[in-house]
């Protein structure tokens, strides 16, 4: 039976960042994920990393800017914290070997990105996120000797012990169906959002909100799980994202009339004005009939010169091409907003702790929150590295003041009939991949880039209709080796948690800030909603709900514009 | 919705049955991808096929597989692509080749692929403590790199080595590639020693026989061959690494030979390869040793025709050949070797207004030049 001091679930940038601080700070780390580390969604992050680091640039501009992002709903501590210890984590990247574009001089180079009041994000071309994953990774298998790699295992659920304690998690071999008890002094929660709980996504097939589902059941407190970014580039029919650098490099939105209509919406940013603000002016522009037939507004990047476009957006156009049949540095193509990151999660402090000890969380399984209710562009990457440095080395050095938690042996049995159960269960409910689809498009209807309480109420009623049907849901696969089949039926489970607490989140916020915009509450109401709607398990009933202060520190609330 | 079949390799290993074939019916657009295909056979029809996928993107890696025989991404092909290139119309997907077969469409990809990867010392090994900031590297010299940066590990280029099927020690295409990413990058402090290592490993760097099919196979232009290749010229040309195996006199060998005379001259080759690069070269002892090695391959060349007497000892030359030391001769006055690369772009006003969409991947400064080969091993 694996026993370690530090149990990292979950193998993107968040969980590798921490595996390799708490190795650093001499914890024995197992790090667990459900798929190889480099297919991690971090992959899909391709614009860049923020970070104040140009000499004439200040952290605190950084952090204002975020703060505005935010719509104010962002903790100012927490986002004080990350853009001041930007700066020296990208340097930390780059010594261990990422290859970010430099400038003539051999320095590191930037370019812009929205939402931000100076060129602060640092590249690999369009491929910074699975750049910096794979270096990473080369961290990861330089340090095999402190970090033991549990690649393509899968949680099933976390332990806890009689004190509340969390001590680890059971896994699932996915090559073997075998069943392990992971012993762990401290347990770090890095595996991701949850955006297949909305269909189309730009978000990959793995991210299914495990993480924040295992973490609610056990009694973690979730926080500002309304807020759900809509990117305002993506491809209409599979979600495909196009990356905010397209906009970043210059490249500009037409409604089908040839209006650059984003002079209406933010006359100084125009196109790099935040993505909720971006998205609700393409999907105003759409529903008022003067977006194309596809339902979608135009991405120019032929504005960008076409040698540029090549080598830095590189990954664009191969998917341009590839997915959308369309030669971008030749042509505008068709995009729309689309469900792309969750900036809520479980509530953290900038520890990474939850409320239940020994539990933590890092990247977008989490929410410290630094984003509030909007993130900027460029800052998924840093949150992910620093709060997952920062878990890491907290976890590890409590692990070295305490004993090793006693076994929970039992777990396995009740776990192993709980699969058992699944994979037998009878042909007479539905599918499980039919459930999932009702749920993506009804959540991407009725709870997306405008939402009301009608609608919401409407979301709820077929969350809690689903929630019973997935109890008969059935599968095929009867096998143990590589039976995703059942692995997916656990999935459909937490992705479902994970909706009735964004449903949940979003039906309690009765104004509209950031990327919650209530069209019955049109309005940002500091006085009665400058606060975080946090939800916690209660039985099988809806979630609980209760509030917690947002953390000012310099920055008052005003007035958005951009 | 137009109807596309998939035939689908399965396989299930606990059922102790072999390999076999299925079809499924599916409902889809055509521009929509074989991995949604596969999607949707799974979610309606058997939830029970296997493959590994997740970001539909052609960025995590995950689905690479053989469609219609040939190696790539699932979710990188259209249907109706792949339905065009079938034989009988239907489309067939099986898992990769060179790696054991998990589950279906599902590979061992850390038996092979990721135990290779870590062959190659995959990290950067910088020399002493870093600066207090970055460190200062020409800008071109990371665009460079980030070409075998942009491998995603799918493992494509691996699948249809031809040099690993026939030595499965080969360290192959993919782990190759992620070599040159640490000796083109100009923070690692150890080039001479990653290129001693490489070249001296009997699977090394002159293993590979040129096939391209690892460039072909790649869905994301990292062309690996050419890193292989760029990591021989830097090896042989910039540190003077005369192997053990001789991999590097043979293709000098093979150089002059095709300088001199336009046309490889098999009898001249070997001799030359390790008796040194002349026409004495087949009176040293190596090359004495090596032909005693080679008399009975020589036989069997006779006796099935393969070659004649005649052909043999006679010089090979073409007829204009000595037009051919012009070529070498603009190519080697050149002050820098020109490399071809994926995020090196030649300036707007010079790119043709009729270029290709293929084209695109390759173009660049050197799209003048004839495309990189190196002489074959």
């Amino acid at each position: 039976m694996p026993s370690h001091d530090v149990l990292i679930i979950g193998a993107g940038l968040a969980g590798q960042r921490a595996a390799l601080e708490a190795a650093r700070s001499g914890a024995t780390v197992a790090i667990l994920s459900k798929v190889h580390p480099v297919r991690s969604h971090s992959n899909a992050a391709a614009g860049g990393i923020n970070a104040a680091l140009n000499p004439d640039d200040s952290w605190e501009s950084h952090a204002f800017d975020t703060v505005k992002g935010s719509d104010y709903l962002g903790d100012q501590d927490a986002i004080e914290i990350m853009c001041r210890e930007a700066p020296g984590e990208v340097l930390q990247l780059e010594h261990w070997g990422v290859t970010f574009h430099r400038n003539d001089e051999g320095k590191l180079g930037t370019r812009a990105f929205g939402g931000a009041s100076a060129a602060r994000t640092y590249y690999v071309a369009d491929i910074t996120g699975q750049a910096l994953l794979h270096v990473l990774y080369e961290q990861l298998m330089r340090h095999h000797e402190q970090v033991d790699r549990y690649e393509e295992w899968f949680v099933t659920s976390l332990l806890q012990d009689d004190d509340g304690r969390c001590t680890g998690a059971v896994a699932r071999s996915i090559k073997d169906g075998r069943l392990e008890v992971f012993n762990a002094k401290s347990t770090i929660l890095a595996s991701g959002g949850a955006g297949q709980c909305f269909k189309p996504t730009t978000n990959a097939l793995i991210c299914t909100g495990d993480g924040i589902a295992q973490a609610y059941r056990l009694g973690a407190k979730l926080m500002d799980m309304e807020m759900i970014q809509y990117h305002p580039t993506t491809l209409a029919g599979n979600g495909i994202l196009i990356t905010e650098g397209a906009r970043g490099e210059g490249a500009h939105l037409y409604n089908a009339e040839g209006e650059r209509f984003m002079e209406k919406y933010a006359p100084n940013k125009m196109e790099l004005a935040s993505r909720d603000v971006v998205s609700r002016a393409e999907q105003t522009e759409i529903n008022e009939g003067r977006g194309f037939d596809d339902g979608t507004v135009a991405l120019d990047i032929t504005k960008v010169p076409r040698n540029r476009t090549l080598e830095a957006l590189r990954e664009i156009v191969n998917i341009g091409r590839d997915f959308a049949g369309v030669d971008i540095t030749r042509e505008p193509i068709h995009i729309k907003p689309g469900c792309h990151y969750i900036m809520g999660g479980v509530k953290t402090d900038t520890n990474g702790e939850t409320n239940i000890p020994g539990l933590y969380a890092a990247g977008e399984v989490a929410c410290v929150s630094v984003h509030g209710g909007n993130r900027l562009g460029a800052n998924s990457l840093l949150d992910t590295l620093i709060f997952g440095k920062r878990s890491g080395a907290h976890a590890a050095g409590v692990a070295n003041s305490m004993a090793m938690p006693a076994v929970a042996h039992s777990r396995v049995d009740l776990e192993q009939r709980w699969i058992d159960s699944i994979i037998a269960r009878e042909r007479s409910g539905r599918r499980v991949s039919e459930i999932k689809d009702e749920l993506g498009t009804m959540m991407n209807s009725k709870v997306a880039v405008f939402r009301d309480e009608e609608g919401l109420q409407e979301a709820k009623e077929i969350v809690g209709r689903l929630k019973g049907e997935q109890d008969a849901a059935y599968i095929d696969d009867r096998g143990t080796v590589f039976n995703q089949d059942v692995l997916g039926a656990i999935e459909l489970g937490y992705m479902l948690d994970c909706a009735e607490c964004i449903v949940t989140g979003a039906i309690e916020r009765k104004e509209s800030r950031g990327a919650q915009f209530r069209t019955d509450f049109p309005k940002r109401n500091d006085d009665d909603w400058l606060k975080h709607i946090d939800l916690s398990v209660n039985g099988s009933d809806a979630p609980k709900i209760s509030y917690s202060p947002v953390t000012i520190t310099q920055w008052e609330p005003m007035e958005r514009t951009y | 919705m137009p109807e596309y079949t998939l035939r689908i390799r399965r396989y299930q290993p606990e059922s102790g049955e072999a390999a076999y074939w299925e079809e499924f019916g599916i409902e889809l657009d055509g521009h929509r991808s074989v991995l949604d295909g596969i999607l949707q056979a799974k979610d309606r029809q058997d939830g029970s096929i296997g493959i590994r996928c997740s970001c539909r993107a052609a960025i995590c890696g995950s689905c690479g597989v053989r469609i219609n025989g040939k190696p790539g991404l699932a979710c990188h092909q259209h249907l109706q692509e792949a339905e065009s290139s079938a034989r009988d119309g239907v489309i067939t997907v099986e898992p990769m080749g060179n790696m054991p077969v998990v589950k279906d469409l599902i590979t061992d990809m850390d038996a092979v692929h990721w135990k290779k990867i870590r062959r190659v010392t995959p990290w950067l090994l910088p020399e002493g403590e870093p600066p207090e900031r970055e460190y200062i590297v020409p800008k071109e010299s990371m665009v460079d790199v980030t070409q075998s940066m942009a491998c995603i590990q799918c493992g494509a280029c691996v699948s249809d080595c031809l040099s690993m099927e026939v030595d499965p020690l080969f360290i192959g295409p993919a782990a190759l590639a992620k070599a040159y990413r640490f000796v083109g990058d100009p923070r690692d402090g150890q080039q001479y020693e990653r290129l001693k290592d490489l070249a001296e490993d009997p699977h090394g760097i002159y293993d590979c026989t040129h096939c391209f099919n690892c460039i072909e196979a790649c869905p994301k232009g990292v062309a690996p061959m050419s890193q292989i290749m760029r990591l021989r010229r830097i090896a042989g040309a910039d540190h003077g690494i005369v192997d053990r195996n001789n991999g590097h006199r043979h293709e000098q060998a093979f150089v002059t030979l095709v300088k001199t005379g336009g046309l490889l001259h098999e009898a001249e080759l070997l001799p030359r390869s390790y008796g040194g690069d002349s026409w004495f070269g087949k009176f040293h002892p190596k090359a004495g040793a090596e032909l005693l090695d080679s008399l009975p391959v020589i036989a069997k060349m006779l006796q099935r025709r393969k070659a004649t007497p005649k052909a043999i000892l006679s010089a090979h030359k073409i007829t204009d050949h000595r037009k051919l030391p012009r070529i070498f001769d603009t190519i080697e006055d050149r002050d820098k070797r020109v490399e071809l690369n994926l995020y090196i772009t030649q300036p707007d006003d010079e790119v043709p207004e009729t270029q290709e969409e293929g084209e695109t991947e390759s173009h660049g400064e050197a799209a003048s030049t004839p495309p990189e080969r190196s002489p074959n091993s």
